[in-house]
């Protein structure tokens, strides 16, 4: 009647065995983020709704943070850890510039936020981190992250809830695979539109995806936002 | 793995168990008298240290709804003992500074402890005598980190924390939960309400196109007709509860009051009736 696997008995009476009840620490508080490297701008955009199971628990919580002129932080994932872990990155920030007198390259905080999160590597950050903004020659960068912090540099990426909807979407559109197309650099223009569409898109199919999105935009001139609506159901 | 090259080549005694790997009858006594013997400091192994709850007397639902002026919150009088109405005059609100309110649902021991945890703060602020005093957004954020150390520790404060306050003349609403997570939202609801009474205030605001919209007898009445709701329907619940008001004038807690209920349909449904 039942089928079995190696190792397992079957008896016909009742067996005690101990249950364990545990408090779980870690929540996913849902969301989708991405960041698109441009040739002398880069994008983070990411949906400003917070859930937990099937409630919403407010539709404009955001996500990313801005770190310096040059480089815009977004986590999805747990939230409390990614608010934790958000202060910790600014903190030593702070110190940082006290101690050597300049910000923080891009690059820098890149490999301090691997560091950061391995540090946790036995209770780890229930973060996906994806860090964008300026290298030193002013060309666009994206950093992916690991919960436990491996990370790389890459041109584009998505993360979170509906990352799988929209990753191949971009892999299409950003880097032209799987078609045969002119590879050509996109500007601000086309790739804000991409993001755009990539997240109503998004909103439509999956649940935790929706309310509002916040757009970085990374340039030399500094970083602005933008602010749009998404479908609320 | 024997790390000792003296006992290399010696058959091994099982009566040692160094490493303390598995639990070994301990001949202290019966009544154990501190932590550190239950652990089995000392000698022969003792049992873990565990700390992960389940709350005991519980409080339910707390609401809170920005409106144009300030902030309102509601919480019912009664602190549950699982299915028995245990304490029936609880106040779940409680004024913190001069501008803000916290609302507790959940356990009411850790309830407590926070409540001390803040007054302490407080204290030591007004030692300080710089002129400052925590606003709503400080509290909030030390609040936070005490629930999120709490539970990085495996050893939460098992409660809904949700705090009310004005600052710089805008309303602060915000929430906390057991695992650290903030979030702040023109409304919220904890418990049941997050299911029953959310829906409600979420449409109150949005018919009246933003809660810049909604006066202070509004607030009252929207935050009345969740509560009627949840006394329908939360199990858990009592028709007795209490409205805090925070303005620019300061925070006022009313008295408890109730709301009218409707049961005589019940007399017409068979099986309900005489």
């Amino acid at each position: 009647m039942f089928s079995t696997y190696p190792g397992q008995v079957v008896v016909d009476h009742p067996v005690k065995v101990p249950i364990e009840h545990r408090f779980d620490p870690y929540v996913d508080n849902g969301g989708t983020l991405l960041s698109i490297a441009g040739e002398d701008f880069c994008v983070v955009a990411a949906d400003t709704r917070q859930s937990e199971g099937y409630s919403i628990n407010s539709r404009y919580v955001p996500k990313s943070v801005k770190l310096s002129d040059k480089t815009v932080i977004s986590m999805g994932g747990c939230y409390a850890d990614c608010l934790t872990l958000t202060k910790k990155i600014q903190q030593s920030m702070e110190w940082y510039h006290h101690a050597h007198g300049k910000t923080m390259s891009t690059a820098a905080v890149a490999q301090m936020l691997s560091i950061m999160l391995y540090q946790k590597r036995f209770f780890p950050f229930y973060s996906w981190c994806i860090l964008g903004g300026l290298d030193e020659e002013g060309k666009g960068a994206v950093y992916t992250y690991d919960p436990v912090g491996s990370y790389e540099r890459e041109s584009c990426r998505c993360a979170g809830s509906a990352s799988s909807l929209i990753q191949p979407f971009l892999d299409n559109q950003i880097n032209f695979k799987n078609q045969v197309s002119q590879k050509k650099t996109l500007s601000l223009d086309q790739v804000l539109r991409i993001t755009k569409d990539s997240f109503t898109s998004a909103t439509e199919r999956d649940i935790y995806t929706g309310d509002y999105l916040e757009l970085f935009v990374i340039t030399s001139k500094g970083v602005e936002v933008q602010k749009m609506d998404l479908k609320k159901d | 793995m024997d790390h000792f090259p003296t006992n290399w080549g010696n058959p091994r005694s099982e009566d040692v168990d160094s490493y303390n790997t598995y639990p070994v009858a301990s001949h202290s006594g019966t009544v154990p008298h501190s932590v550190r013997q239950i652990a089995g400091f000392g000698h022969a192994a003792g049992h873990p240290t565990s700390h992960t709850q389940q709350p005991v007397v519980t409080g339910t639902s707390v609401l809170g709804i920005k409106y144009n002026g300030g902030v309102m919150m509601a919480a019912d009088n009664l602190a549950s003992y699982g299915s028995l109405a245990r304490f029936r005059d609880v106040e779940r609100l409680h004024q913190v500074a001069d501008f803000t309110v916290l609302g507790a649902s959940g356990d009411m021991s850790d309830y407590q402890y926070v409540k001390h945890l803040l007054d302490s703060q407080m204290i030591k602020e007004y030692n300080a005598d710089d002129g400052h005093t925590l606003a709503t957004p400080n509290i909030y954020e030390y609040l936070w980190r005490v629930m999120y150390n709490r539970r990085s520790k495996m050893n939460p404060l098992w409660n809904t924390f949700v705090l009310g306050g004005v600052h710089k003349g805008e309303g602060f609403l915000g929430a906390i939960d057991l695992k650290g997570t903030p979030y702040q939202s023109p409304s919220i609801a904890t418990g049941f309400g997050s299911h029953l009474a959310q829906p409600i205030l979420r449409k109150e605001i949005e018919n009246r196109g933003g809660e810049e919209n909604i006066t202070e007898e509004d607030a009252a009445q929207i935050l009345k007709k969740c509560m009627k709701v949840l006394f329908y329907r939360d199990a858990r619940s009592m028709n007795k509860f209490q409205l805090a008001r925070i303005s620019a004038e300061g925070v006022k807690i009313s008295e408890p009051m109730s709301v009218e209920t409707e049961w005589a349909f019940a007399e017409k449904i068979r099986g309900y009736g005489a």
